[in-house]
Parts: structure tokens; C-alpha cells; sequence
């Protein structure tokens, strides 16, 4: 717990900075296009259906998405960038549709009125309709600073760091204590700007100038704090990203280089964690990540692709380091020594009762049984390789949450599931894991990563991550993840003790297994 | 000495209905003419025009022989006053920035425009000190009416243009609002347009009457001419009611004091 309080400032610190700018950027934009929008009819009605249309797009989505197109721009696509400007995007609408109703709803006969005094179209403008809808275009940032607020808890899958942070990793290793805070402090902090933006409202309301003034100077205050702590990341030294995707495995693996290369370089490092699985490895090319750990097996289905994929473990590992070196400019530095693979398991009940070890073995019983396995397994090549090899042909296939999977089959509801090698959990689940015997599935190495900037410039780190190889066995990455999945461990405190040379010890079995760690 | 006011053939087409159609009228320096008819009539769009609220279709006014379409809109808007029936007091500004807001668009000094403020208060008759840091929805309807009045007379401008501004009041605020009115008008010698549907009001306070029927002109006379001679049976219509009233308010008098009655025959 006090762990997790330890990172609140920097949490909310970075939430406040994102939020705060986004919104910023949104007034901008939004009010002058909202007025704009009251003058010429076709802007308003193209306006309002753009940045409605931006609205319907899930909030997640609109967020990765800014991923791949920041990308193609050639701009930075990891980290603050596309959390502002996805923000932003979604902050217009409230601002745009309030501000334009604002000044459309001022009352003609004043509008009369301030031609009639002589005012010119800006000053009509400037000193009637701002004024005027004033109140309006205020409640108008009022609802986007809310909305922004809890949206930004989704900025931590494209790299920000915010209240999300403790979101995405505390449901990852069901750290419940990590998804309350990170909860509260974001419900607290939209609470706070709600009732600071709503000061200004009633301010400017009731025309009370003071009680705007009041808003305004709070307003000055958070915004000179969130620019005075984005300061010092301008001017320090280069640190060392590290990526991690989100789950189990992947935090201790990256609290583990972090640990590692800090203890034998020196270098000051930073973990990305929760980056999606395709967006980890363009953040590598793209060199906003420097560091991270992947899969033999994922790398050359979704990245390399093409070419017959090798079945022997070093067969693949020297092919892709060749690949990945000529193709991407990626260093492969290190294969720590374990697999997580894509294996096939079935209740150990039924598996002596039937007498199963092998998947050749489920053929015959096959069309009586039923099958589940994680969201994309299904639609991987490996199934259709399982399939053509081994001719599986199931009563039944499901697809379900990970966390699901092992309850199911011990349940007896799914004969047959999916699980993932390295998962501790595995080891306390009751489940026989079936041998691959004609070698369907393909390696699944855990890999470091090094990006092309970082392998250049600091040859000392990529010897000291090169030092890894095999530096991890698959029973120790099974405690490990069970440590953090079961045990209530830290991914950081695991990390700690494992490059200070402790070894978790077996862990008596549990009874159900909750959720396994990931796919590969 | 207000500057004298030429309508010359002026139209307004909506579409393609005419609000005003081919007016022409002239309005001589320090005259008070009110324009009437019923509602609809095109008198507020002809009134409108002369400031360029409302652009004419076709033909011209000329202000003092100049055509107000020379030079912008809002320079010539500053030298015209202008109070209208629904106010249009700017609620977000205290009553002395609304009566001092032309001066301060002409960029006149602070303390000018504050001395010319508590003027123009005490000559519509509020208590400046009472009143000038108020908000206009602490007023009444009568006050607001005056500080309206004040807004439009703040520029010392050469004409003044009033559409139906006492429109709205209980008939006691009207009356004493009318009286005020009249003498403002003579004590700065202002050309002076009252737009009214009220027949009544027009015969008491202007020195000509101008009749509009469907946008344009039936008749411009004294209020004796039109009173005497009324042009059409529209113009004798519009007389109907105020002449019926003041014969039954005539009879009543003489009902209960023939004496007073018959003395001030």
C-alpha cells in the first residue's frame, strides 16, 4: 500500500499535466470555431458533426488509434503526444456545441441594441456575445474537464503517465489496493476541477468578478505547477525507456532490467508498462521505447511473417537476430532461457482416467469434447497448424477471458484449454499440460529487445543486458509470476530479490487458480 | 440643432414581400415626426434603415444632404440614438456603462464620460447616485426605459430614433415618461423619430404625424390636419378609438362635475 502511495505525486502529477494541457489546446480550438461556427452556417453544421462523430469513437480506441497515425506523421507516437491529442480531440465537442449555443442563444433585442449603440461586428463580439455566453461556453469546459479527467486514465496504454498507471497494472496483478487508488485519486481530482471550473461558472454567472478572479488565479496556479514539473524532464539526462505489455510476466521482466541495468550501468531507467502488443515493438523502431522483452514465436508471426517458421529454438533465435538486425535495425540482446508458449492443457482427473499425455492422443476423443481458449487464440496460425497436424476437430470451441480459463476447465465446463508455459499458476491448477509430439507450435523465447538508437549510442548497456542470456529458467519465471499472481508480491519487489540473487521458492498448490498471465 | 432627415423613394423587399415601398419623406431640423400605423406596416423596418440596422432595396436617406451609406455603419450609428420598446439594456454592464457606452466606443476620457453619465441620469429623471453603479434587472420597467433613453441621448447625437419605447409601461410611467420625453426633445433640439401604433400618443407629442399602411405612405400632416382631414378611412379608423375615448372620458366629466366640465369649454 504505501508502495503504491509512493508513486501518487508522479501519477497525478503526469494525469493533471495531460489533462490540464488537453484542455487548454481544446479551448483553443473550440471556442474560436464555435463562434466562427455561428457566423457561417456550413462550418457549424461540419463542426458539430466531426467532433461528434469523435465522440462515438470508444475512448480507448481513439487513443491507440493516435498511436499508428502519429506515426505515419513521422511524429513521436509514444508517450504524452497522442494522450494530448487524443484528449483534445475528445474535449472539443462539449466546448464547441456550448460555445455555439452560447452565442446563438444572446438575446436578438441586444444584439440590436449593441448595433444600434455603434459597435463594430468585433466589438459587438467581444464586449455583448463573449460576455453574454460567457456562462454558457463555461459549463461547456466545465463538462470537458470532467470527461477529460476520467479519460485520461486511458493514456497509460499509449505511454502517458497518469492515474491509469495503477489501473492497468493493479487489475494486471490483481492489485486491488493499486485499481482503488488510482480510482479515487482520479474520481478526487475530477471532483476538484469540477468545483473549480464550476467557481468560475457561477463567477461569471452571477457576474461576482472576485469569485472568478478566485477561479482564475487557482486556475493559473495548477497550470504554473503542471509546467514547473514538466520542466526538469526537459533538462534531464536521457533515461532509458523500458516497454513492458500488460501482463504479469512483462512487469517483472521490465522491473528486472530496470533493477539490472541500473545496479551494472548505472543508467537512469523508466518503465513504460501496459504498451500494446504490436505498439511495443513500433515503439522500439520508432526509438520511444529503447528496451524490451518479446517472443520468439509472436516476433516471427505478426512481425517477420513470410518465410516457413523454424521449429527448433536456436534455429529461430539466429534467424530472427539476423532479421531483425538487417530488416528493422533491432538488436536481438539477449534470450533469457525460458519459453512462454502456447501450450494445451486438460484436468489431470481426466487425463489419467483416459490416459492422455500427448495432444495426438485427444484425437480420437476430440468430437466429444470442448474446447476453450484465450480472445485470439482461434484466429492464430498455430491453431490452424494444430489442426492440420494433429486433425482436432471439437465439439465445441469457446472463447473466453484468460482469468477464466483454468476455473472452467477445472470445473469441468471446457475439457481442453489453452494455457501459457511460463504461467505460474499452471504448476497449482490441477491441469496436465499435453506434449506437443509433432511440434505444431513454434518456439516462444523471451527475447530482449534493444532499440536501434540505444544499441549505438550505449554499447555499455547492451553488453550488461547480453549478460542475461539464459539468465532466467522456466521454473523461476513461473515463481515469479506466481509471487505477483497468487502471493500479493510486487512485480518491483520480485524484481529486486531476483538480481540480488534470491530465487522464489515452490509455493504450496492452491486449490483454483485465478488467472494465468497473458498470452505470449 | 439636429440635423434634418431626407427619405428619398425607399424600399425593403423580404423575399418577395415589400415591408416598405417607395417612401419618401423629409423630417426638418428639431422637428418631432411619429411614423404610425398598425403592426405590420413596415414603420419599424423604415425607421431601422435610416440608422442602416436595416439596409434599404432601393433609394436613399440623406442626413443633413449626406447619403448615410458614406463612411461605416457603426460611425454613423454613434451619432444616432436609438431606443427601441424591448430596451436591449446590456444585463452584464451596470446602468452608467450602458448610458456611457457610445461615448466610450467614441473613446472619450473616463471622467468625461462619467460627468456626461450622471447628466444624462438626472435629465431622464433618476437619482444618478441611486442608480449609476446598479445592474439594469435591479430597475424597474420604467427606470429601464429612462436609462434606455439616457444610453441613446449620451453621444449628444443629432437625431434620435424611438421605436415604440414607451410601448410596454402601465399607463401612468408611460404618461410621465411621454412628458419627459417632450421636454428632452425641445431642450436639445433634436430631430426626433417616434415610431408608435398609438394614435393618441402620436397626436400629443409630435409636431407632424406620417401614416404608413403596408409599407407605404397615406398621409403626413400636422396633428390637426390629420385630425381634421384624415386622408382614407384607414386614417379615420386610427382616429376612431383615441376620438371615441375622450368623448366618453368628456362625458363622464360632465356626469360628475358639469360645472368644471363646462367651465373648461
Amino acid at each position: 500500500m504505501s508502495e503504491q502511495l509512493a508513486l501518487l505525486p508522479a501519477y497525478l502529477t503526469g494525469h493533471l499535466q495531460i489533462t490540464l494541457l488537453a484542455l487548454l489546446l481544446a479551448t483553443i480550438v473550440s471556442v474560436p470555431l464555435g463562434i466562427a461556427a455561428t457566423r457561417i452556417a456550413w462550418l457549424e453544421r461540419v463542426a458539430l458533426t466531426m467532433t461528434s462523430a469523435i465522440q462515438t469513437i470508444p475512448g480507448l480506441a481513439l487513443l491507440a488509434v493516435m498511436v499508428p497515425l502519429l506515426a505515419a506523421l513521422g511524429l513521436p507516437s509514444i508517450g504524452y503526444l497522442p494522450a494530448i491529442v487524443g484528449l483534445t480531440l475528445y474535449a472539443l465537442l462539449p466546448i464547441l456545441r456550448n460555445t455555439a449555443t452560447g452565442i446563438e442563444g444572446v438575446d436578438p433585442s441586444l444584439i440590436d441594441a449593441a448595433r444600434g449603440v455603434g459597435m463594430t461586428p468585433r466589438q459587438q463580439l467581444l464586449r455583448v456575445e463573449i460576455p453574454l455566453a460567457a456562462p454558457v461556453i463555461v459549463a461547456g469546459i466545465r463538462t470537458a474537464t470532467v470527461w477529460t479527467v476520467g479519460m485520461a486514465t486511458l493514456a497509460t496504454p499509449v505511454g502517458a503517465i497518469s492515474l491509469g498507471n495503477y489501473i492497468f497494472s493493479g487489475l494486471q496483478t490483481r492489485n486491488l489496493a493499486a485499481v482503488l487508488i488510482g480510482s479515487a485519486a482520479s474520481a478526487a481530482l475530477a471532483l476538484v476541477l469540477d468545483g473549480l471550473v464550476r467557481m468560475v461558472e457561477t463567477g461569471v454567472r452571477r457576474r461576482r468578478r472576485p469569485l472568478v478572479a478566485a477561479g482564475g488565479a487557482l486556475a493559473a496556479l495548477l497550470y504554473g505547477y503542471a509546467a514547473l514539473a514538466a520542466l526538469p524532464a526537459l533538462h534531464r539526462e536521457r533515461t532509458i525507456v523500458i516497454g513492458a505489455k500488460p501482463f504479469t510476466e512483462q512487469l517483472v521482466l521490465a522491473e528486472i532490467l530496470s533493477v539490472w541495468i541500473g545496479q551494472q550501468t548505472h543508467r537512469s531507467t523508466r518503465i513504460l508498462p501496459a504498451l500494446g502488443s504490436t505498439v511495443a515493438f513500433d515503439a522500439l523502431k520508432a526509438g520511444e521505447v529503447d528496451v524490451y522483452v518479446d517472443y520468439s514465436g509472436t516476433l516471427w508471426t505478426t512481425i517477420l511473417r513470410g518465410a516457413e517458421l523454424p521449429q527448433r529454438r536456436e534455429q529461430l533465435l539466429e534467424q530472427m537476430r539476423a532479421r531483425l538486425r538487417s530488416e528493422h535495425g533491432v538488436t536481438l540482446a539477449a534470450a533469457l532461457g525460458f519459453e512462454n508458449a502456447y501450450v494445451l492443457a486438460i484436468r489431470e482427473s481426466e487425463a489419467a482416467l483416459r490416459d492422455i499425455a500427448r495432444i495426438s492422443d485427444l484425437k480420437p476423443l476430440a468430437p466429444t469434447m470442448s474446447m476453450g481458449a484465450d480472445y485470439e487464440f482461434f484466429s492464430r496460425p498455430e491453431w490452424r497448424r494444430l489442426q492440420e497436424l494433429y486433425g482436432l476437430r471439437f465439439a465445441a470451441q469457446r472463447t473466453m477471458d484468460p482469468s477464466l480459463l483454468y476455473p472452467a476447465a477445472a470445473r469441468g465446463d471446457v475439457d481442453v484449454v489453452t494455457a501459457y508455459s511460463s504461467d505460474g499458476r499452471l504448476e497449482t491448477a490441477r491441469l496436465r499440460v499435453l506434449e506437443d509430439d509433432l511440434a505444431a507450435i513454434p518456439p516462444y523465447d523471451a527475447v530482449i529487445l534493444v532499440g536501434g538508437q540505444l544499441a549505438e549510442r550505449d554499447p555499455e548497456v547492451l553488453r550488461a543486458l547480453a549478460a542475461l542470456e539464459n539468465g532466467i529458467d522456466v521454473t523461476t519465471m513461473q515463481r515469479m509470476n506466481l509471487a505477483v499472481d497468487a502471493n500479493g508480491y510486487s512485480p518491483a519487489q520480485v524484481a529486486g530479490n531476483f538480481v540480488r540473487g534470491w530465487r522464489p521458492r515452490p509455493t504450496p498448490r492452491a486449490d483454483l487458480p485465478s488467472e494465468p498471465p497473458g498470452p505470449p | 440643432m439636429g440635423a434634418c432627415i431626407e427619405l428619398r423613394g425607399l424600399s425593403r423587399r423580404y423575399g418577395q414581400r415589400l415591408a416598405v415601398e417607395n417612401l419618401t419623406l423629409s423630417v426638418a431640423a428639431g422637428e418631432l415626426l411619429a411614423l404610425v400605423g398598425e403592426s405590420g406596416c413596415g414603420k419599424t423596418t423604415a425607421l431601422k434603415m435610416i440608422n442602416r440596422l436595416v439596409e434599404p432595396s432601393a433609394g436613399r436617406v440623406l442626413l443633413d444632404g449626406i447619403d448615410v451609406t458614406r463612411g461605416p455603419a457603426h460611425q454613423l450609428r454613434r451619432r444616432i440614438g436609438y431606443a427601441f420598446q424591448r430596451i436591449g439594456l446590456f444585463p452584464h454592464m451596470t446602468v452608467a456603462e450602458n448610458v456611457g457606452i457610445t461615448p466610450s466606443l467614441l473613446g472619450h476620457d473616463p471622467a468625461r464620460i462619467r460627468t456626461r453619465v450622471d447628466e444624462l441620469l438626472a435629465l431622464v429623471e433618476l437619482d444618478a447616485g441611486d442608480v449609476r453603479d446598479r445592474m439594469p434587472a435591479e430597475l424597474s420597467g420604467g427606470q429601464q426605459q429612462r436609462v434606455g433613453v439616457a444610453r441613446a441621448l449620451a453621444a449628444a447625437p443629432d437625431v434620435l430614433l424611438l421605436d415604440e419605447p414607451f410601448g410596454a409601461l402601465d399607463p401612468l410611467t408611460r404618461d410621465r415618461l411621454r412628458t419627459s420625453f417632450h421636454a428632452i426633445h425641445r431642450r436639445l433640439s433634436l430631430t426626433s423619430i417616434l415610431v408608435s401604433h398609438d394614435m393618441s400618443e402620436a397626436l400629443l407629442l409630435a409636431d407632424r404625424i406620417a401614416v404608413m399602411r403596408a409599407g407605404a405612405l397615406v398621409q403626413v400632416g400636422t396633428p390637426s390636419q390629420v385630425l381634421c382631414e384624415p386622408a382614407d378611412d384607414y386614417v379615420r379608423g386610427m382616429l376612431e378609438t383615441p376620438m371615441r375615448e375622450s368623448r366618453q372620458l368628456t362625458g363622464l366629466l360632465e356626469q360628475a362635475n358639469p360645472a368644471s366640465a363646462a367651465g373648461a369649454r
